[in-house]
């Protein structure tokens, strides 16, 4: 699986009350709460990202609440992947089981600018800035939670 | 190689003899625990999914307390689902208005968590747990609705840290402030994936309420779980509580930690988390010149009675500082009905602070007390994130109870001792 996409970058600590503020926790739905995201810390996220862009933060990305609602305002605004040097597992377990791609490395985290072009190669971890021709390898996902992903989705793996 | 606490419990859950930090494992559950924010979600993919039967009906709970009361159709709408869903599969552990308590302080009360239990919750509070010596983490929806579906879970064994207490509080001091200083000295990713291991002779002066409120925020350290040696106090507290067997398991003498620090509880003041991480610490004596305009106690951290009874003795007899409204919300029903048996109700009420029915509210920026633009808040809450309370601008800190009523009496932050007899 490939992806590719521009990049919106973000620092360290993102948390889940900015990714989705709790006053929009009064709904499940999913474009209503992609219409929210990220408004706390970029107010033009929503109307700048286009399917398939990239989001890169730093350290600890995800922190906080365990709402759902994070990832899935995130995946539903049309991000294909989200790279950090490290996220808050919570958010982790969640992206993994709701089918939003995710990956750790410290060095892309840090390189990347916003607005680069970023390739992500999951099988092999390998991430391509094409904006400024540099390489970064990613920590492969174990194996278990590979099966989760190529079931689609914790549930479908439990079928 | 010998396991912590954790492992231990991690272990015993999935059937092996032994478990080390990194392995991928398969633990059967104790309990499953929803609220009304994150059980919608999950109940939507549990019936998109074609589960048509939750694992053991006593074993899962859902407790509507974030937007409850109701604070909008939307919001009752969701606790609508939920109640429907409740009825369905017969869930006995259904708690609605009337009933229903904040869940991390409603849970441990009503003996649904006992020590060596595996459990997990669809709020990340749920490490609170830790405080009987249960391995309690916080996970997601589809987590839940698969816990809920096959009473199973996946963890990734963490490795841990080691917090040796030793001395005794201090006057004015509590398990908020002890907790607050630790996310201050490690950060808020300080224990990330890890467990944080409570341990040591200190533990004898920390009441269970002061045990739960730093287990509760081990999550603000980014740790999977905090978790308490179970001693004699965690056995008097869950006993009458808890009706069913469990198993107290004690980390191994060679056990292996990343980390381990020792902390002199006699050493800690009263600790202040600035805006807008919690590990922006400072002692509450520096920050004389913060003037709030809110002050809230409450909350899954300190809701419970003695977080009531350390707010009461500051305000009994005072009044709240001219322009700051307080409110007060006690985590439960129990804990709401001892405050007026014990005349708390009546020093809060004479005080001028606002009472509330139990409910997650304002912690979080749902209702019962959001913030206008540029507002601060001096609260007893769990996070201070940009925009978490209400405006964007607006500001909290978060502090003990002790130095929240100080606070309101005082009209700046200050160190509870300064106005305690």
């Amino acid at each position: 699986m490939n992806v590719k996409g521009f990049v919106h970058k973000y620092g360290d600590n993102v948390d889940t009350d900015v990714i989705i503020p709790a006053r929009y926790l009064n709904t499940a739905n999913h474009k209503e709460l992609a219409a929210h995201c990220m408004e706390d810390i970029d107010t033009e996220f929503v109307n700048k990202v286009k399917d398939g862009d990239i989001m890169v933060g730093g350290a600890n990305f995800g922190c906080g609440s365990s709402r759902e609602h994070a990832p899935i305002a995130i995946k539903e605004s049309g991000i294909s992947c989200v790279i950090a040097s490290t996220f808050a597992r919570i958010f982790y377990r969640n992206a993994i089981n709701i089918g939003l791609a995710i990956l750790e490395c410290p060095e892309a985290s840090e390189k990347i600018a916003a607005g680069d072009e970023v390739a992500v190669d999951f099988d092999t971890g390998v991430i391509t800035n094409i904006t400024k021709n540099e390489e970064y390898k990613a920590q492969p996902f174990p194996e278990f939670i590979k099966e989760i992903i190529a079931s689609n989705g914790l549930l479908n793996s439990l079928k | 190689m010998g396991m912590t606490m954790t492992q231990k419990i991690l272990a015993a859950h999935a059937g092996l003899e032994s478990v080390e930090a990194g392995q991928l494992i398969m633990a059967n559950l104790d309990l499953v625990l929803g609220n009304d924010i994150t059980s919608p979600v999950a109940i939507n993919e549990f019936e998109k999914n074609g589960f048509n039967k939750v694992f053991d009906n006593t074993k899962v709970a859902m407790v509507m307390d974030h937007f409850v009361p109701n604070k909008d159709i939307k919001a009752a709408q969701q606790t609508k689902q939920c109640r429907t869903f409740a009825k369905s599969f017969n869930i006995t552990n259904y708690y609605d208005v009337g009933e229903m308590g904040i869940e991390h302080a409603l849970i441990p009360e009503k003996g649904l968590a006992a020590p060596g239990d595996c459990i997990i919750g669809a709020d990340s509070h749920t490490c609170t747990y830790g405080a009987l010596g249960a391995f309690s983490t916080g996970i997601g929806s589809t987590d839940m609705a698969a816990g809920m579906a096959t009473g199973k879970a996946w963890f990734k064994v963490p490795s841990a840290i080691k917090f040796t207490l030793t001395g005794s509080l201090q006057k004015g001091v509590s398990g908020k402030d002890v907790i607050l200083y630790i996310i201050g000295m490690i950060g808020v990713d300080g224990a990330l994936y890890r467990s944080m291991e409570f341990t040591g002779e200190g533990l004898h002066s920390l009441s269970m309420d002061d045990r739960l409120a730093m287990a509760n925020m081990a999550i603000e350290a980014g740790a999977k779980n905090g978790i308490f040696e179970v001693d004699d106090k965690t056995l008097e507290y869950v006993n009458g509580r808890v009706n069913r067997e469990f198993t107290v398991y004690k980390a191994d003498e060679d056990a292996v930690y990343d980390e381990e620090y020792v902390i002199n509880l006699s050493e800690i003041v009263s600790t202040v988390a600035c805006p807008h991480l919690p590990e922006n610490t400072k002692p509450a004596s520096e920050l004389t010149d913060i003037v709030p305009d809110q002050v809230v106690i409450g909350s899954c951290t300190n809701g419970r009675i003695s977080d009531m009874e350390a707010a009461a003795n500051i305000l009994k007899g005072k009044k709240v500082a001219k322009d700051i409204r307080v409110i007060v919300i006690p985590a439960t029903q129990s804990v709401y009905k001892e405050c007026i048996k014990r005349g708390y109700m009546d020093i809060f009420i004479d005080a001028g602070c606002a009472v509330s029915t139990p409910t997650c509210g304002p912690c979080l920026g749902g209702y019962m007390g959001i913030l206008a633009d540029d507002e601060i808040a001096v609260a007893t809450t769990n996070r201070n994130f940009v925009g978490r309370m209400g405006a964007k601008s607006s500001k909290i800190y978060l502090a003990s109870p002790e130095v929240a009523a100080a606070t309101a009496v005082v009209g700046h932050i200050v160190d509870p001792k300064e106005v305690m007899e």
